[in-house]
């Protein structure tokens, strides 16, 4: 058995304790030791985007940072967004904008617009699709997704 | 026929039903399942694309610590010469069989040789490395003219080409030869007074859903399997289950887990069967995932094709020939979808003479599987194209053209059937018209392309059932998976018939036990037919209810009329009950109602789709920039206008990515050397402009309200389209796909 | 009577004819009764009492299962024998 390392960490406002491996992924630490499964594997190696994750305020994909890196950090996760009354103005503008069909890359893409909104709570269009470049949607086109978050921008 | 009347909840956009569970991350897919005790698989792929499979040697594996099982072909029952009938089509059960773990070949890279439980999946990849497998390397056949070839290096050495019932007498990597043949075609060239006649060449791609496959399975000790996986039928994963472990059906429980993509290719079992047999040996659930590699390497893509068209038309302007010959690469196992690209190709055009040749060829790649109107992109590739070309040649408007040659309700099909009602002309009216067609195009390097695409839709059995709540809501139990809103789609059929919001049905997507048989969510049938299966459903409850009203109002059933939600008494009795209100008194009326309905739906009804595109070519890069793009499509009826448009647009997307980027790139070894997505490149939407979409609405006849499938078309016409508009830009005609930079730069002569 | 469109592949059977009208109150007593006629085409079309593997059987355009030889023919049904569709669902 690999030796495993002690993390406290704070998730989604929460303090967390967990053991990792030293191999393993935020990715794999949220989803399998965390139980928190909204963070999706599409190719674990950085180039889908769909296990988004905002680390101390910057976009991840968390498949490519350690579960021992995010010590002493601050992660938010697609589970932290809602208030537990109400969902955030971005999951609206997508449920009302029909902006995910499968739904498989909608944690990623919800968690990298809140990053962007978070930044620049105005952008443009093409603003969005430059940054939301690195979030693969197979399903919808994007053009729905895309009017999700200027919508969402609009609302907040 | 389809009722003539407003609708109140068809048409409109209701928030979907499981909407919130997606925008949480609460939705459960397949990999986040989790349960006590579990054990993680690993698949060892084999690194050689033809290789005959000498031995496998297992035991360093099997004594490395933390594993618990290894499997391989051994493990399966013997499959030889038994026939596999999965319903919707028979197929040998060796080649089932060896495609999950392979017995005596490896017939393409990356093909399941063995796998592995083991206490986590690190370990279980540690101990994959650890199988030792030798190998007697064979010369790989990776293109299908090149298989085709009477010296080619034979995949199947007992494969020989079937011609509808008659078999060749000698092995072939060509499985099936297929024709249709209409009208005199020497006759119908001898009548134009234009030909054309190109070749054309397509890549083999990807389905490129987000989510790769999974699957756990339990074995439990009184033999009951149940296996969780992401798949577009439990159903068709519990056919082929039975028929791959040849085990009794009613032993296994197949329970559908949210599914991320399929778009056809999660129809075929890959690791379920392994998990399986995993979860057998240990006598633990085991949980196998592919990575990304895997699913480019170890599942469908779609056929790469070598197609030649040619067609004739008058000088004014009428078709009067058309041939082709179709050549697709079916992968390691015969079952390309050739048969289907042979059914759409002409379909568009009223053309009195066509012959259609087909050939389903083996090469060294992953088995094909279905992808989005599979086959008919590949054939509309072509036809479109030389359809432009037809149209340019005698100066006519390539719109017009088609007007001028569509087909519509009573032509016969080159391949036997006969067009009822059908949307072609009215989807090319409302591009004709369309501002996108009739604003000025003109600028230097820009283009404008149209192309149109058919796709035949299927209907297939569905299952529905509701059950009544006291409160007037409904819940639904389906067993269609649910991939892009069918949930609410469906839902939404049913509170149409019983006049309730469509927020007031609860629908569930069950499990194999759990409700009657139904077939994949495929075939742009979903909406279609288990909406069918809903809206009889729902008349069931209607029927008994209208018997509980009469009952409360001790009057005769045929006095009871229902409309609008509301029950009212008709024989002069002045009563009136709203459905919410009846629904709270079935106590005191006998009892709990429940409708359902087993439907098998004849009349899906074909869809057809015209797409424009303006795009610009960089001459220095090679580059293809779409710039704007209008997809008009007829519908039938659209349900849930959003999910139509969602469907008219993804579709769209895969087909620009298909036309500029999508390809697998192999090396001579037969090795993809691009199976990652950033080296096989999906659309982005920085490479995206928005992307409109034109609903046209001519009903069809075999649906209740109209419905006609919609996923599958949109994806035709894109790549003929662009192919027209970069013509339309820089004059060359490009015959090859992808158009990506590379061979944009060749065909310009800049490299 | 029931009219039978000729597979092109199988015209070599019907000396070239494509569309054929034989009595049949069933999908099998048609194919019994072309096969009177045109020796041949019952192997190509079956085996072992069903409809062979690969191919597909339309009557009035509506695709019948494997068991298609009991489905019962209006008298004026018009059949076709296609190759099966594989692959031929998607998304």
């Amino acid at each position: 058995m690999a030796r495993k390392t002690h993390v406290q960490t704070q998730i989604n406002g929460d303090s967390v304790e967990f053991l990792c491996e030293a191999r393993q992924s935020l990715l794999e630490v949220l989803r399998d030791e965390l139980q928190l499964t909204g963070a999706k594997e599409g190719c674990n190696n950085g180039n889908c985007g769909a296990c988004s994750v905002i680390l101390d305020g910057r976009l991840v994909n968390s498949c490519l940072v350690l579960g021992v890196e995010t010590g002493g950090k601050v992660v938010e996760t697609v589970e932290g967004l809602a208030a537990p009354d109400r969902l955030h103005p971005i999951q609206d503008a997508f449920l009302e904008n029909a902006a995910l069909q499968c739904g498989i890359c909608t944690p990623g893409f919800l968690m990298s617009a809140k990053a962007l909104l978070d930044n620049n709570p105005n952008p443009t269009e093409p603003e969005v699709r430059y940054w939301l470049a690195g979030n693969l949607c197979r399903c919808t086109g994007y053009d729905k997704i895309v009017r999700a978050v200027l919508d969402a921008a609009a609302a907040m | 026929m389809p009722e003539k009347k407003e609708y109140k909840v068809i048409g409109t956009r209701p928030i979907r039903h499981d909407g919130v569970d997606k925008v949480t991350g609460r939705a459960l897919y397949g990999a986040d399942f989790h349960t006590a005790g579990l054990l993680h698989g690993r698949v060892l792929r084999s690194p050689h694309a033809h290789a005959r499979i000498l031995s496998i040697d297992t035991s360093r594996a099997e004594a490395y610590p933390g594993v618990k099982a290894i499997v391989t072909a051994k493990d399966l029952p013997d499959a030889a010469d038994k026939v596999a009938d999965l319903g919707e089509g028979a197929v040998h059960l060796k080649y089932l069989c060896d495609n999950i773990l392979a017995s005596d070949k490896a017939l393409y890279k990356g093909h399941a040789i063995a796998a592995v439980a083991a206490t986590n999946a690190h370990i279980a990849e540690e101990a994959c490395a650890l199988i030792d497998v030798a190998y007697e390397v064979l010369p790989p056949v990776l293109e299908v003219r090149q298989a085709m070839e009477p010296a080619a290096p034979l995949l199947h050495e007992t494969l020989k080409t079937g011609s509808l019932g008659e078999t060749a007498e000698e092995p072939s990597n060509v499985a099936s030869h297929l024709q249709h043949k209409k009208g005199d075609i020497e006759a119908g060239f001898a009548e134009a007074d234009v030909i054309i006649e190109r070749e054309f060449v397509t890549g083999t791609v990807h389905q490129g859903y987000i989510e790769p496959h999974n699957a756990t399975a339990l074995y439990n000790p009184d033999g009951q399997l149940t296996v969780w996986c992401s798949t577009q039928g439990a159903f068709t994963v519990r056919e082929q289950l039975t028929e791959i472990l040849q085990y009794p059906i009613s032993k296994i429980k197949v329970v559908p887990m949210e599914i991320g993509g399929g778009f056809g290719g999660k129809i075929n079992v890959y690791v379920e069967p392994v998990a399986a047999l995993l979860a057998k040996k240990t006598g633990k659930p085991v949980k196998v995932l592919m990575n990304r590699a895997d699913v480019f390497e170890g599942t469908g893509p779609t056929p790469a094709s070598f197609i030649r068209v040619k067609m004739g038309a008058t000088k004014d302007g009428k078709l009067t020939a058309a041939q082709t010959h179709l050549a697709f690469e079916a992968g390691a196992y015969p079952g390309s979808p050739v048969g289907a690209g042979a059914m759409c190709i002409f379909a568009p055009y009223d053309i009195a003479n066509v012959l259609i040749d087909g050939y389903d060829v083996v090469v060294n790649k992953p088995k094909s599987a279905p992808y989005r109107a599979p086959g008919a992109t590949n054939a509309a590739f072509g036809s479109e194209t030389v359809i432009d070309e037809l149209a340019k040649e005698l100066n006519i408007d390539a719109l017009e053209f088609r007007i001028m040659n569509g087909a519509k309700e009573g032509v016969k099909r080159a391949d036997g059937p006969v067009f009822p009602r059908i949307g072609f002309i009215e989807s090319v009216e409302a591009a004709k018209q369309h501002p996108h067609y009739t604003s000025p195009n003109g600028k230097k390097h820009h283009g404008r392309g149209v192309a149109s695409g058919f796709w035949f839709n299927i209907g297939l059995a569905s299952s529905v059932s509701i059950s009544v709540n006291p409160d007037g809501t409904i819940n639904l139990v389906e067993g269609s998976t649910d991939i892009g809103g069918t949930r609410a789609s469906i839902a939404m059929q049913a509170a149409e018939v019983l006049g309730i919001p469509a927020e007031s049905v609860n629908p569930s997507v069950v499990d194999t036990n759990s409700v009657g048989y139904t077939a994949v969510t495929g075939g742009s049938r979903t909406t279609f037919a288990t909406g069918y299966a809903a809206y009889e459903a729902a008349q069931d409850v209607k029927r008994q209810l209208i018997a509980r009203a009469a009952k409360l109002w001790e009057v005769d059933e045929e006095d009871v009329q229902f409309a609008d939600g509301e029950f009212s008494c008709i024989n002069g009795k002045e009563a009136q009950l709203s459905f919410h209100d009846l629904s709270a008194r079935l106590g005191e009326t006998g009892g709990p109602v429940v409708g359902s309905a087993a439907v098998n739906p004849p009349g899906a009804g074909g869809a057809f789709a015209t797409h424009i595109v303006d795009l610009e070519v960089d001459e220095d890069t090679g580059k293809v920039q779409i710039l704007r793009y209008t997809a008009t499509q007829d519908a039938g009826k659209a349900i849930h206008p959003s999910y139509v448009e969602g469907q008219i647009q993804g579709g769209v997307v895969q087909g620009i990515g298909w036309a500029l980027n999508e390809e697998y790139i192999y090396n001579a070894e037969g090795t993809m050397t691009n199976a990652s997505f950033l080296d096989y490149r999906i659309p982005t939407c920085l490479d995206l402009p928005m992307i409109d979409t034109v609903i046209v609405e001519v009903p069809n006849p075999g649906h209740p309200y109209g419905v006609r499938g919609v996923g599958e078309v949109p994806i035709v016409p894109p790549p003929a389209a662009i192919a027209n508009a970069i013509y339309d830009a820089i004059g060359i005609r490009m015959t090859e796909l992808p158009m990506s930079p590379d061979r944009m730069l060749k065909a310009m002569g800049k490299i | 009577m029931p009219h039978v469109a000729i597979p092109s592949l199988m015209r070599n059977l019907t000396a070239g004819r494509e569309h054929v009208t034989v009595p049949g109150n069933t999908v099998r007593e048609v194919i019994d009764n072309l096969e009177h006629r045109y020796p041949g085409v019952k192997a190509r079309l079956c085996e072992e009492g069903r409809i062979k593997p690969g191919i597909a059987v339309y009557i009035d355009g509506i695709l019948t299962t494997r068991e298609g030889l009991r489905e019962r023919l209006d008298a004026d049904a018009e059949i076709h024998f296609l190759p099966a569709i594989s692959g031929g669902i998607g998304e």
